[in-house]
């Protein structure tokens, strides 16, 4: 199954390369291809709207504020169904495409163990033997493929509630709504960890390439894998170069303030990288 | 000029002696009291109420009973159940007239999502507002009686109204109106409780029926649709009558407690990750540029002061 798995996402992968590309500049690496953002984006906008839609009919205070969004109540029930069954259906392909490299591993027990001092900021690298997507990335993806089936289980019993007793509707409306407000916190921190939490994330999945320092930092395990290098010795490298850089400016600046004083003339460009 | 049904008169202006209706208690709440004992399963009702509400007459379904069909449907509000049953080695026909019970802690109402697809008058009618209806069905698994049906055409769900058209207006449900035998009774609940108790009590005492009793389940506060059976102690024999009817809890606890503290917890969630940003900052990509200033505001003031 794995290998028909993978053929199929090998075809996708190139289908979709030929009509998008992905500009890799000096000093940046490809993170995620045509394919993988195509599937992230439609994924993300379905889940978007699954979630208005949704809230609109989950919470009375939410009702007047979210079913006016897709045109009243009705129609808001009537979409809300269809906007997760399709997100159910795009999030299978990416399920298709990212299963392998989400797959669980020893390093992301440590990572959770861990998650403290991620979350403090304390460690400004990460550990290096986070890979391609660290432990809190596999989390919320795992949590999605959980929620996903109890979304698409309860839904369908909701949907056609005609067919199965009381009792399971009511059922299934509390499992549903638990596996939204799983999926909301989660949607919320990795929406806060994509953009504001660390600069030159969004870029991965826009671009879909990384700084090489980007990559060093979040993700040593997969920069060694791409580049060959050593993550900890680039990041070593990088650090005496601009410390040789940040002293270079400052006797430049000296410089150029005693110059001043004289009243000379003299050369007015800084030194270069 | 006015309506004396609705509006009572405070004061006559050159009016001797007392002022007719004054100091009068109205008792808001209605009840419908049937007397099962007394039907005659003519359903007499049911075409009232198809004609009332102004439903076409639709297909019926004949399974080996006088039942015009299983269960009530969205344009069939009231259906006369026909149980074959049992009693002391003789044979028994119960007939119970099967429509809403209009709760007073309606399962329909708590379960609905949408704002005003469903409202209960003082006078305890529960009635449904279909132009508010998202048609979720939520109200179809909220209600212990299984009323409530969905209309596929319009996706509006449907159910007695208790004639509240009628009621509003003074008369007496379709139902009420029809009946031959006058084993349906309408009136305040006081009386239709007190008219039902002394039934009961005929039964008990004359006619042999030892457990018979009122029908007002108190699992859900009561109905305003009581029932006086043979025997109160086995309703389901009367085409599935509960005796302890229930709202899932999914509709009370979960909807007005677990649900606006989920949601309380997702608006906390977006501030704790603001304040994050603010207080714990961003992860750079590393190395970071040395901080020009330092981390505390007043040393770097401090040292600006002393520069000349």
């Amino acid at each position: 199954m794995s290998t028909s798995v993978e053929r199929f996402d090998e075809d996708a992968r190139r289908e979709a390369s030929r009509h998008g590309r992905t500009v890799v500049h000096r000093g940046e690496l490809l993170r995620h291809p045509v394919y993988t953002r195509v599937l992230h984006w439609s994924v993300a906008i379905l889940f978007v709207l699954s979630l208005l839609s949704g809230f609109g009919i989950y919470s009375a205070w939410l009702f007047r504020w979210l079913t006016p969004l897709f045109g009243g109540g009705p129609v808001t029930r009537f979409l809300h169904p269809w906007f997760g069954l399709a997100f159910d259906i795009l999030f299978f392909f990416q399920f298709l495409n990212w299963f392998v490299p989400m797959t669980w591993t020893k390093a992301d027990s440590r990572w959770t163990r861990r998650v403290k001092e991620y979350a403090s900021n304390k460690e400004k690298l990460e550990p290096e033997d986070v890979g391609f997507f660290n432990g809190g990335q596999k989390l919320y993806f795992w949590a999605i493929v959980i929620s996903g089936l109890l979304f698409l289980v309860t839904g369908l019993l909701m949907w056609f509630d005609d067919a199965v007793p009381r009792w399971l509707v009511a059922v299934s409306y509390v499992v549903h709504d638990i596996a939204a407000l799983v999926m909301l916190a989660g949607f919320i921190i990795h929406v806060y960890e994509g953009t504001a939490a660390q600069p030159g994330t969004f870029q991965s999945m826009t671009d879909g390439t990384v700084s090489e320092e980007w990559a060093w930092t979040h993700h040593p395990a997969w920069y060694r894998d791409v580049t060959g290098r050593d993550p900890r010795e680039d990041f070593e490298h990088a650090r005496r170069r601009q410390g040789a850089r940040a002293r270079a400016l400052e006797s430049w600046e000296l410089e150029q303030d005693a110059r001043e004083r004289a009243g000379e003339i003299g050369p007015a460009e800084p030194p270069e990288r | 000029m006015s309506d004396e049904r609705t509006l009572q008169i405070q004061q006559i202006s050159a009016h001797p002696g007392p002022i007719p209706g004054r100091g009068t208690q109205r008792a808001v709440e209605v009840c419908k009291y049937i007397d099962v004992t007394t039907c005659i399963g003519c359903k007499a009702c049911e075409v009232a109420c198809v004609e009332w509400n102004d439903h076409p007459f639709r297909e019926t379904t004949f399974d080996n009973t006088y039942q015009t069909m299983p269960t009530t449907e969205w344009n069939y509000y009231n259906l006369i159940k026909f149980a074959e049953h049992e009693r002391d080695g003789n044979f028994m026909w119960l007939m119970r007239k099967d429509q809403c019970m209009h709760c007073a802690d309606p399962g329909c109402l708590r379960a609905c999502p949408a704002d005003g697809a469903i409202v209960q008058y003082e006078n305890g009618i529960v009635d449904f507002q279909q132009e508010n209806c998202i048609g979720c069905g939520y109200c179809i698994s909220g209600c212990p009686f299984d009323i409530p049906k969905f209309n596929p055409a319009t996706k509006k769900v449907f159910k007695c109204t208790l004639c509240s058209d009628r009621v509003g207006e003074g008369l007496e449900p379709a139902c009420i109106k029809a009946c031959p035998t006058g084993c349906l009774h309408f009136g305040t609940k006081d009386d239709m409780l007190a008219l039902a108790n002394t039934r009961a009590q005929q039964l008990v005492q004359i006619s042999g029926f030892k457990n018979a009793g009122v029908y007002d389940p108190q699992s859900i506060g009561g109905t305003h649709v009581i029932y006086v059976l043979h025997d109160a102690t086995q309703p389901e024999t009367y085409g599935g009558l509960p005796s302890n009817p229930q709202i899932p809890p999914s509709y009370t606890v979960w909807k007005w407690l677990a649900k606006p503290a989920g949601l309380a917890m997702a608006f906390l969630g977006i501030f704790a990750v603001i304040f994050h940003r603010i207080t714990a900052g961003p992860k750079w990509p590393q190395p970071e540029p040395e901080p020009v200033v330092t981390e505390r505001p007043d040393e770097a003031d401090a040292k600006r002061k002393e520069k000349p």
